[in-house]
């Protein structure tokens, strides 16, 4: 039996560095240069296969905007087990964000909680102002994964994913995460359900 | 901030952000502010850190308690009925991908100086010391009576006439003691005093059965909790309304709400701008809190009384439940010489709101008098040594206009019940003024790729 792993995945970030477009290619291998952000997903989820058949299913948020006024509500990176922290490799401001971002999970999310550098937009390397050194460096400090992508050409998008979905199963094992939802081979959730239809109707009396 | 939007909420308590949310998905512009930096105005939950910073400026949270980031204490303490409407909002909306719930694991009531379980099942029940045995057949002839009873078939009635006869009038056809019309009335009905006995019995039927098949739903209490606290609740639907297009903007002073001549809404001034919209929803704190407001000079919202509720910190679970990890505990009126309940909610560490070993019980009642602490004596008695307690007296504000005039639309303050279902009859009132229609839920398409 392949094993079967559901992790909860954030994208934090400035706005416009390119979070959304990095979901949409992952997940449905698409670009487009004029989107609006995603109207009605709670979330989108994707699933990476390791080379020894064990898949990994990531839950993706996407910050629905929120963070544009900084204000992202907690409950966004509540029991995340990985994120993903987006800079765009042309705005040196965006890496002083993706720190910012950093240095909140650090304080606030699991302590568990892997997180990935990503410099997206490599496809406009003619006006990098972020050279992967720097990038680098800091997240070898900082005990970050890294890497850089272009939502728009695909280039590193799905290699950074299957980088983390290869740390996570070592990392978690399955039976110590939150963000689960019945997925095949997950623990299910410890609480009620409340999309369940009660059982009996009613027990006729309580005393 | 140089567009106009449809509407303008103020504050993001749990009712403010239902309503952002379900107008978002209606396909409303919506922009959603509040003058804190987090979310749920007074249904928020708060770490260790904002709840010092509210309750004990000058001091900071000794270091015994713990990691700042396990603790989310309630402000409000209050329960999900099963059965209740806010789970049908939850379910419709389907905002209950980003909750987790678990069970309260008890229901107490208070009686001749000691607490008792509400029965959650027939063995309980039996087992009960609530009632002697001939008043339990009595109230077994009484719940199958209620069960039983449906509009359409007379049979079923009895001789009794819900919508006229009084809950007097039925609770006397079947014989049942006073303490037992107490425990019917105050520990399932949930009223919080006894005026509903002199009125038609059909309100106290319904809660009765909310009671019951919220009970029958899950097994150990009609109650269900969110994990990390209610401030879960209001982000839930903050996020609802973000996906469907809402504009969030968190610590943000809200400086005027700009009128016309003729007292009209036109906008939300912050800061050096000025925001416009068609209308504006906005909790009590945004609209003068009982003075007359701004420029105006107009009383937009009156107190209709007032809640204390004492946040406790306990290192042991309540004596007497079983060290139940969460329970509540109804103390009826009758009982202490009071005109309103006082109850007591309690949640642990299972519900992920504080460090292990720690219990947090919040003692709550209507204040009667000018000595609003010594009201709650009687609940704080039953917790044992209390580490740490926090204690507020906050008024209840409630709309002086429907606002259909002047498309100003002023939410409650949250009442002293134990659970929500008031704040979705706020809910649903408030989206009726706005959108001259009822309040009837859509389930909404999701895009989830599997
Ligand atoms: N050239 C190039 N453009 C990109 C790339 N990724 C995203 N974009 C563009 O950058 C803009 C912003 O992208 P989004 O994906 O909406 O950014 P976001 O981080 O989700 O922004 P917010 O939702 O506002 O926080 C869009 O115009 C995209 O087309 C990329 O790799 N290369
Ligand atoms: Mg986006």
């Amino acid at each position: 039996m392949s094993k079967q792993y559901q992790f909860k995945l954030v994208l934090l970030g400035e706005s416009a560095v390119g979070k959304s477009s990095l979901v949409l290619r992952f997940v449905k291998d698409q670009f487009d240069d004029y989107r609006e952000s995603t109207i009605g997903a709670a979330f989108l989820t994707q699933t990476v296969t390791l080379e020894d058949q064990t898949s990994v299913k990531f839950e993706i948020w996407d910050t629905a905007g929120q963070e544009r006024y900084k204000s992202l509500a907690p409950m966004y990176y509540r029991n995340a087990n990985c994120a993903v922290v987006v800079y765009d490799i042309t705005q040196s401001a965006s890496l002083e964000k993706a720190r910012t971002w950093i240095r909140e999970l650090q304080r606030q999310a699991d302590p568990n909680i892997v997180i990935a550098l990503c410099g997206n937009k490599t496809d406009l390397a003619a006006r990098r102002q972020v050279t992967q050194e720097e990038a680098k460096k800091y997240a070898e400090e900082e005990g970050l994964m890294w890497g850089e992508t272009s939502a728009k050409t695909g280039e590193g998008v799905n290699d950074i994913f299957t980088a983390i979905a290869k740390k996570l199963p070592l990392i978690a094992p399955p039976s110590a995460r939150g963000a689960t939802r019945g997925a095949a081979g997950a623990p299910a959730r410890t609480g009620v359900d409340l999309n369940k239809q009660p059982v009996a109707q009613n027990e006729p009396c309580n005393c | 901030m140089d567009e106009d939007y449809d509407v303008i909420v103020l504050g993001t308590g749990l009712t403010e952000c239902i309503l952002s949310g379900l107008l978002s998905v209606e396909g409303k512009k919506v922009l959603h502010m509040d003058r804190n930096d987090y979310y749920g105005g007074d249904s928020a939950s708060l770490n260790l850190t904002q709840l010092y910073r509210k309750f004990r400026p000058d001091k900071a949270p000794p270091a015994e308690l713990g990691r700042d980031r396990d603790y989310a204490i309630d402000l409000i303490p209050k329960f999900i009925i099963a059965s209740g409407e806010l789970t049908k909002i939850l379910v419709h909306t389907e905002v209950t991908r980003y909750l987790e719930f678990k069970q309260i694991a008890g229901s107490y009531v208070y009686r001749d100086g000691r607490i008792s379980k509400v029965p959650s099942n027939e063995m309980e029940a039996v087992r009960s010391p609530l009632m002697g045995l001939f008043e339990k057949r009595r109230a077994k002839k009484f719940f199958e009576f209620l069960q039983g009873w449906k509009d359409e078939d007379p049979a079923t009635h009895q001789g009794l006439d819900l919508d006229r006869d009084t809950m007097k009038t039925v609770f006397e056809k079947f014989g049942l003691e006073p303490g037992t019309q107490d425990f019917i009335g105050h520990a399932m009905a949930l009223y919080l005093d006894d005026d509903y006995i002199t009125k038609p019995a059909r309100p106290a039927y319904d809660r009765i059965i909310l009671y019951t098949s919220s009970m029958a739903r899950y097994g150990k209490s009609p109650y269900i909790y969110p994990l990390y606290g209610l401030g879960e609740l209001p982000q839930a639907f903050a996020r609802l309304s973000a996906i469907y297009g809402g504009t969030y903007m968190l610590d943000k002073p809200i400086d005027e709400i700009v009128t016309d001549a003729s007292g009209k809404f036109v906008g939300v001034r912050s800061g050096g701008e000025t925001v416009k919209a068609k209308q504006v929803i906005g909790d009590p704190s945004y609209f003068g809190a009982g003075q007359a407001a701004g420029g105006s000079g107009k009383v937009r919202v009156v107190e209709e009384g007032r809640v204390i509720r004492a946040i406790c910190f306990l290192k042991h679970p309540i004596p007497g439940t079983d060290d139940l990890d969460s329970c509540q505990i109804i103390i009826p009126q009758n009982q202490v010489n009071r005109r309103n309940d006082i109850y007591i909610a309690m949640v642990s560490s299972t519900h992920n709101v504080c460090a292990k070993d720690v219990y947090v019980a919040i003692v709550s009642t209507i204040v009667e008098t000018d000595i609003p602490e010594k009201e709650i004596v009687p609940g704080l008695q039953l917790l044992g040594p209390i580490y740490d307690k926090f204690v507020s007296v906050t008024p209840i504000f409630t709309p002086t206009s429907d606002g259909k005039s002047d498309n100003i639309f002023i939410t409650r303050s949250y009442d002293a019940t134990s659970h929500f279902e008031t704040v979705v009859q706020d809910v649903e009132d408030v989206w009726k003024r706005i959108m001259e229609k009822d309040l009837v839920l859509k389930k909404r398409d999701l895009e989830v790729q599997e």
